[in-house]
């Protein structure tokens, strides 16, 4: 479903990817781990196409995303949905307008079918009868939960989430997990999950990807994982302050 | 070493300056190709051109009543030497309808949409919604741009046929009820000064410089990059390259109407 290949993007003299490939199958749930700033977002925003590779490439439904012409990019991106970090919410719109707005821009659907499916959409993430309120009366874990909700109002086939339990308590944290696997029952979606949080990795993961110097460098299950004799592996999941990634920092600076 | 330091100064100068102008273009391009490319949200369009036009109207006219009173009492400084009061009227209309008009009116516009525009598009591009957008399969420019663009372009020449019209009043009053100029003979050498070629110039100026605080505030907003600094710098930066803009834009075309429109 996603083939990556050989995926290279520097920054300023920075290399973020390196020759990263990796290969997620439809209907699977793909956590991607590695430290913030590893550049786990950059590789998302490549897989939607809002960055352009340096070198290699991402292939989606076997098209090249970086080759498509902007109304084929934009057939791709009817069907893959983006949870943002901060949710993305539009400020100038209150949720239902948020949750439906592919639905009023590219759609000629009317309003009670629009009204239906942005309350379905906000039901299935926990969130019925609030359209009315605006992005700056919702606490942070409700904006995700509405970026959520937003992204599966279209019914896409890939659903990407950048950090989705970032900055929200653990409560909150284990609901949107709970909603990412429901979610993947449910509407069987492909889905890749950027984040650091390993709770939420070994929570809601087919396969867990860890990324460490702009490389994918161990993919298997959870306990495949959690099994790894890699040093940098055990460092990462199991949080320690002292070990060959800090190190690497270390010597670099 | 100073001495190398200024040229590297000067050669990034230059660089910053190349690559300011080519996204302008390459940005004032893509509008203007969308903007006759359907499909068209009036809607949007609507609710631009309030913000730009309704909600300006109020500060728009008081700044021109002043600007009026202002030049008719300066004007009659000098009059009243060599006793040519009436010509204060003439004299007016044509500097408020040719210059002043168009000038005060886009640069309060620029001061208070533009800033507004890049303020907001530069808050939407730190929060990722620009990318959300592009993610939703919306181009970022039809979406914003756009609407922005023409409600500029069309408010724009509205409001400074007000600011005209106002200012002239402005002078009006002065004349008439501090100089003694009587009303009807105020009247008829304003309207035997202006030609319609001197409301046209005034207005395709007003035309033209919409479309310049739109695009640059779009622009500089779309161009940010940091969190609220970053919106701050953009935000000054839109509002003093416009104010630049506009007054090089105001002498290219008035040097080029006084040529074409002797």
């Amino acid at each position: 479903m996603i083939e990556i290949r050989e995926l290279s993007k520097h920054f300023n003299n920075h290399q973020v990817l390196n020759r990263l490939s990796l290969n997620i199958e439809k209907g699977q749930t793909c956590v991607i781990i590695g430290r913030s700033g590893c550049g786990k977002s950059v590789l998302l925003k490549h897989i939607v196409g809002l960055l352009n590779p340096d070198e290699g490439g991402v292939l989606v439904e076997g098209k090249e995303v970086a080759k498509l012409n902007p109304l084929e990019l934009d057939q791709l991106r009817s069907k893959i949905s983006m949870v943002f970090q901060g949710g993305a919410l539009f400020d100038s719109m209150n949720v239902a307008d948020n949750v439906g707005f592919s639905l009023i821009e590219h759609t000629h659907i009317t309003q009670k079918e629009l009204s239906e499916r942005v309350e379905e959409s906000l039901h299935l993430v926990g969130l019925g009868g609030i359209g009315n309120l605006t992005p700056a009366e919702l606490s942070g874990g409700m904006k995700k939960r509405v970026a959520l909700a937003r992204a599966i109002c279209i019914r896409p086939e890939i659903i990407l989430y950048d950090e989705p339990t970032t900055g929200v308590d653990p409560i909150t944290a284990d609901s949107i997990n709970g909603l990412i696997r429901s979610l993947h029952d449910k509407l069987k979606v492909t889905a890749v999950v950027v984040t650091h949080d390993m709770k939420s990795a070994y929570h809601v993961a087919d396969k867990i990807a860890m990324m460490y110097q702009g490389k994918i460098i161990i993919e298997g299950s959870a306990e495949e994982i959690q099994a790894s004799q890699d040093p940098v592996v055990h460092q990462f999941i199991n949080g320690l302050s002292k070990g060959p990634i800090t190190e690497s920092i270390g010597n670099s600076r | 070493m100073m001495f190398t330091d200024f040229f590297i100064t000067i050669g990034h100068r230059i660089i910053a300056c190349m690559i300011f102008f080519g996204g302008l273009s390459n940005l004032a391009a893509q509008t203007v190709y969308l903007t006759f490319k359907p499909p068209y949200k009036w809607q949007r369009i609507f609710e631009q051109a309030k913000k730009a036009g309704n909600e300006s109207f109020p500060i728009v006219a008081l700044v021109a009543l002043f600007i009026g009173f202002i030049f008719a009492l300066q004007t009659a400084y000098f009059m009243q030497r060599i006793g040519s009061e009436i010509y204060i009227a003439s004299l007016v209309a044509l500097t408020v309808v040719r210059e002043l008009g168009p000038v005060i009116t886009a640069l309060i516009v620029a001061g208070r949409v533009g800033a507004s525009n890049t303020a907001e598009l530069g808050s939407m591009q730190v929060t990722e919604q620009i990318d959300a957008l592009e993610t939703l399969a919306t181009n970022p420019v039809k979406y914003l741009v756009v609407p922005r663009f023409v409600a500029l372009s069309i408010m724009l020449p509205v409001l400074t046929l007000y600011a005209n019209i106002i200012g002239i009043l402005g002078s009006y009053i002065i004349c008439v009820f501090k100089l003694g100029i009587t009303s009807s003979m105020y009247m008829n050498v304003t309207f035997e000064a202006l030609l319609y070629k001197d409301l046209f110039t005034g207005l395709f100026k007003a035309w033209i410089f919409g479309m310049v605080i739109a695009l640059i505030s779009c622009y500089e907003g779309f161009n940010v990059e940091g969190g609220a600094e970053g919106v701050g710098k953009a935000t000054t930066r839109s509002v003093v390259f416009t104010f630049i803009m506009i007054i090089a834009a105001d002498c290219f075309f008035t040097a080029l109407f006084y040529f074409i429109f002797p």
